[in-house]
């Protein structure tokens, strides 16, 4: 018996080697479960039942940077919570994601004053700004699939 | 219970400034009464002994210490005809009696040093490191002087008046370039 039978009428497909690790790579972005402010309030209610994070494979809040794949910057970031954000951003293994979630942590928003950092990506490199305050469920799950288009748009080449 | 009060036998209640004035005439400075409530202001040397005095004496017994708040009267003119810059407020309340005091003390800024009264409520730990902290007061002969709310390496103490805000200029679509040329950026 060949492979042919063995395998049935399933038909064979093509794809590149991008395209196959970038599909897996969006279909199980694990966040990091951490949530600095108020933002976090929406960001739980985006994984709860009604808008439904698991949807996008996103139901698995991992409480350890070393298994997250995604971080998710809920809230404002001050000066002294700043080295914290930092190392556990660098705690997270390759590749890594971040999406800065709210006005806060986009560019200060509300607090501009001395305490409190005016845009975490003064810290930490920052792939998707969502903006409102705090954003709706929907706006942070937009901001999620613009994500997962800038991921499916990477190449084997720029990973080095 | 010779007076039907469940306490039993307790001293009646004294009036703290009447006794204050007769117990430590050296330290007492002034007092102020508004709205119903009274402000002791004492000599800062003399601090730990006034309050020992307040929390042990019968008819007194102000056992609680509610909160330790601090001001700084800063203005471009001056700070007018008060003592020093910064005011230290000693919120106690009596359990007892049922009633509240404020003890004030001030100090200038050539010499912001008070005496700790970690000895006589324990509770004044972190409320005098927060006062260290935000406002630059030293408080002598605390067991644990370090910042309370601000990162260990924060320059300046962020409630004094004359503390720069840290304000940044707001981003809007007609000057976002010239924000843009030195806003710094986090690299991988």
């Amino acid at each position: 018996m060949g492979v042919t039978q063995k395998l049935g009428n399933l038909g064979v497909v093509t794809t590149t080697l991008e395209t196959a690790i970038n599909w897996s790579r969006t279909g199980a972005t694990w966040p990091l479960l951490f949530g600095l402010a108020c933002c976090a309030i929406e960001y739980m209610s985006t994984q709860a039942g009604t808008y439904d994070l698991s949807r996008f494979g996103m139901e698995l809040n991992r409480a350890s940077p070393r298994q997250a794949d995604l971080m998710i910057v809920a809230g404002r970031v001050t000066r002294k919570m700043a080295p914290v954000v930092r190392q556990l951003y660098d705690q997270m293994s390759n590749p890594k994601w971040v999406i800065s979630m709210g006005d806060c942590a986009s560019c200060g928003g509300v607090y501009n004053n001395y305490a409190v950092v005016q845009g975490v990506d003064e810290i930490i490199p920052v792939d998707v700004y969502v903006a409102g305050c705090p954003p709706r469920p929907e706006q942070l799950m937009h901001g999620i699939l613009t994500l997962h288009e800038k991921i499916r748009g990477e190449r084997i080449v720029e990973w080095a | 219970m010779a007076n039907g009060n469940v306490y039993g036998n307790i001293a009646p209640a004294v009036d703290p400034v009447e006794a204050i004035k007769a117990a430590h005439p050296a330290a007492f400075r002034d007092v102020v009464e508004f709205r119903g409530e009274t402000t002791i202001v004492v000599d800062p040397a003399q601090l730990r002994a006034v309050m020992h005095y307040f929390r042990d004496t019968p008819g007194l017994i102000f056992n609680v210490l509610s909160d330790i708040s601090a001001v700084d009267y800063w203005e471009p003119t001056g700070y007018g005809d008060r003592p020093g810059r910064f005011g230290v407020s000693y919120h106690v309340y009596s359990l007892l009696y049922n009633r509240r005091i404020r003890v004030k003390v001030y100090v200038d800024e050539d010499d912001p040093s008070i005496p700790s009264i970690i000895t006589i409520w324990p509770n004044a730990n972190w409320l005098e490191r927060e006062i260290m902290d935000m406002m630059g007061l030293v408080f002598t002969d605390h067991p644990d002087p370090r910042r309370l709310l601000m990162p260990a390496d924060w320059q300046g103490h962020p409630h004094r008046r004359d503390y720069p805000l840290g304000y940044e200029t707001p981003q809007f679509s007609f000057n976002v370039e010239e924000i843009m040329k030195h806003k710094p950026f986090a690299q991988e």
